[in-house]
């Protein structure tokens, strides 16, 4: 029997509202790593500094004698600074091959002959990373300020410090929005995930050490702003109202953040097409 | 007791008129440029709906035109309508009724074949169970049916063809882009292929626009076709109409010099090209059923032998010659 007698029928039934292309994106995105034991194994691990705090903060709600251990609006700030180690390999795990996969496989072209604008496809790619890194920053440092709550039975700690809640939601946000445009712009430059991933770290640690090595040399911190990862601290400590570490100004640090996540999205726009000219 | 008529694999194809009925595609003086080259140079053509075969040599500008087209490559210069729509105004609108095969192998990485055509499907619209459903009846009308839950890495080149097919048709489009379909298929593949994009065409009233450089393709798939050459359109109508022009053709073979004889041939007016087996083909314009004479004549006052003269059926072959100017 000749192969198209198996039959081809037309399509009578509904179809999506153009526009929710990213939203399958993100979800089938999600689930194929979700389904991956290595990765669920490092989300666990991510978590485990949470289940210390947690324990801490139970201890001193508990005991009188552990008082000294009770959370204070700068143990969310820690909190957050100790995550970014996991930030940092989450970025790489679930963000390298994103759209470096994408544009070995000549995927591109696909994705964009179908309903959806470059910028759905960058938001589909974003959702995903976004989705696992506010896991591992937002989520558990707000778990925290429950816990908190929970265990001391009374919500007079977050009452008196309530600019913990829109301290933790945008420093969370500045982490995660840095790190994810960062990467995605990055795949899209090569079509290698490993190489993403060794660029990327490159990134990370040159630019910290080359802060590290003008600061030596001069003794002045005021070269922060060659530090994402600087920047990102020095903007922290001001979102949390703690001394902040560097002599840099807030908003060039601000400056440096929203410069790193624009240069990002302008790489991504241009890198993003259905076709690639070489000229 | 299910009343076996509604079963969804026994239904029946709306008929054409449900389809888009005008022009699928007008481009109108458009011009793509790559740096200082025109890819596209003043194209000006109209493709009706059915099969229409885009055709020319390597670098004509067929690929480009699907692409900007579809919106990948914005023209210098022109305008181009796609179902009525237009390419700048419209483009998601418009890719949402079509389905593009690029000619490059593409896939989504880390899929099997099902779960590939059915996020295609979603991407184009269609919801989760219904495009599940959809992908599972395209791969099996595609030949993958057997091999539908194997990871997409693993498919052969003619097997990431078909499923190249899949995705473009999982969610039922008006218009369909065929980038090179056949490219790297075995000779069964691709009668198999073609033996697809035909029943696509004439049995499932899906339009197409199939880009190849392959004549026999075209000719066997298209009722219309265009032919392009470097980067603009050289003839374009109906085949049958284009092969149909008022002459005859001759296959042609003579001893001695062949060279000098097709200059008289071609000062005489009559087009000639040549074949792999040493035969050239004449056209000779305007020809009447005692025409073969006029070539016996030459040839005598030439001195030269005709080894073998029969009269041939116009191919596409011969209009794409013409067109080109390959003659």
């Amino acid at each position: 029997m000749p192969i198209h007698d198996q039959g081809y029928r037309r399509y009578q039934g509904t179809r999506a509202a153009i526009g929710r292309s990213w939203q399958v994106m993100a979800r089938a995105g999600v689930m194929s790593i979700v389904t991956k034991r290595q990765f669920m194994g490092l989300m666990l691990f991510a978590w485990a500094p949470f289940v210390v705090r947690a324990v801490q903060i139970y201890v001193s709600a508990t005991f009188q004698q552990a008082a000294f251990l009770a959370p204070k609006g700068e143990t969310f700030r820690e909190f957050l600074d100790q995550q970014g180690a996991f930030v940092f390999f989450v970025t790489i795990y679930v963000g390298a091959g994103l759209i470096a996969n994408d544009r070995r496989a000549n995927a591109l072209q696909l994705y964009l002959s179908k309903p959806m604008t470059s910028a759905e496809y960058v938001a589909g790619k974003l959702a995903i990373l976004f989705l696992f890194l506010v896991s591992v920053t937002f989520l558990p440092a707000m778990s925290l300020l429950l816990t908190q709550a929970v265990f001391a039975g009374s919500l007079t700690f977050v009452r008196n410090n309530l600019y913990l809640l829109p301290a933790i939601t945008l420093f969370s946000l500045a982490q995660v929005l840095l790190a994810s445009t960062t990467m995605l712009a990055l795949s899209s430059l090569s079509k290698s995930s490993r190489f993403v991933g060794v660029m990327y770290a490159g990134l990370f640690f040159f630019t910290t050490a080359l802060f590290n090595a003008l600061r030596g040399i001069t003794g002045r911190s005021s070269f922060a702003w060659l530090s994402p990862t600087a920047a990102l601290e020095q903007l922290g400590d001001v979102i949390f109202r703690l001394t902040p570490r560097y002599q840099l100004s807030p908003g060039i640090a601000a400056v440096t953040v929203l410069v790193m996540i624009a240069g990002s999205f302008w790489i991504l726009m241009r890198r993003v097409r259905g076709v690639e000219i070489v000229t | 007791m299910s009343d076996i008529s509604q079963a969804p694999h026994v239904q029946e194809p709306p008929p054409l008129a449900e389809r888009f009925s005008g022009p699928v595609v007008q481009a109108d003086h458009l011009s793509v440029r790559y740096g200082k080259n025109f890819a596209l140079n003043d194209v000006t053509a109209v493709f009706p709906p059915g099969a229409v075969g885009l055709l020319g040599p390597n670098g004509a500008g067929k690929s480009t035109l699907l692409k900007s087209l579809l919106g990948f490559l914005v023209p210098e210069k022109g305008s181009m309508k796609v179902l009525g729509l237009d390419v700048a105004r419209s483009p998601l609108e418009i890719r949402e009724r079509i389905g593009y095969m690029p000619e490059s192998d593409s896939h989504i990485p880390g899929m099997n074949a099902v779960s590939f055509v059915a996020y295609c499907g979603q991407l184009s619209g269609l919801p989760a169970t219904d495009a599940m459903q959809r992908a599972h009846e395209v791969l099996y009308y595609v030949g993958l049916g057997e091999a539908r839950y194997r990871n997409l890495e693993t498919y052969s080149t003619g097997m990431k063809q078909r499923i190249k097919l899949a995705q473009a048709i999982v969610h039922d489009p008006d218009l369909l882009f065929l980038d090179e379909p056949t490219n790297g298929m075995d000779p069964k593949g691709r009668d198999e292929m073609l033996e697809l994009i035909h029943d696509l065409a004439h049995n499932k009233n899906v339009n197409l626009i199939l880009s190849s450089h392959l004549l026999p393709d075209v000719e066997f798939t298209c009722d219309h076709v265009v032919v392009m050459d470097k980067g603009t359109v050289a003839t374009y109508g109906p085949i049958a109409a284009l092969k149909g022009t008022t002459g005859r053709v001759y296959e042609l073979r003579v001893k001695g010099d062949e060279g000098r004889f097709v200059e008289v041939l071609q000062a005489a007016g009559y087009e000639v090209s040549h074949t792999d087996e040493d035969v050239m083909r004449v056209f000779v314009p305007g020809a009447t059923d005692d025409s073969s004479k006029v070539l016996f004549a030459l040839a005598a006052k030439e001195r030269l032998q005709v080894r073998h003269l029969r009269p041939s059926i116009p191919t596409l072959e011969d209009v794409f010659a013409r067109a080109v100017g390959e003659v």
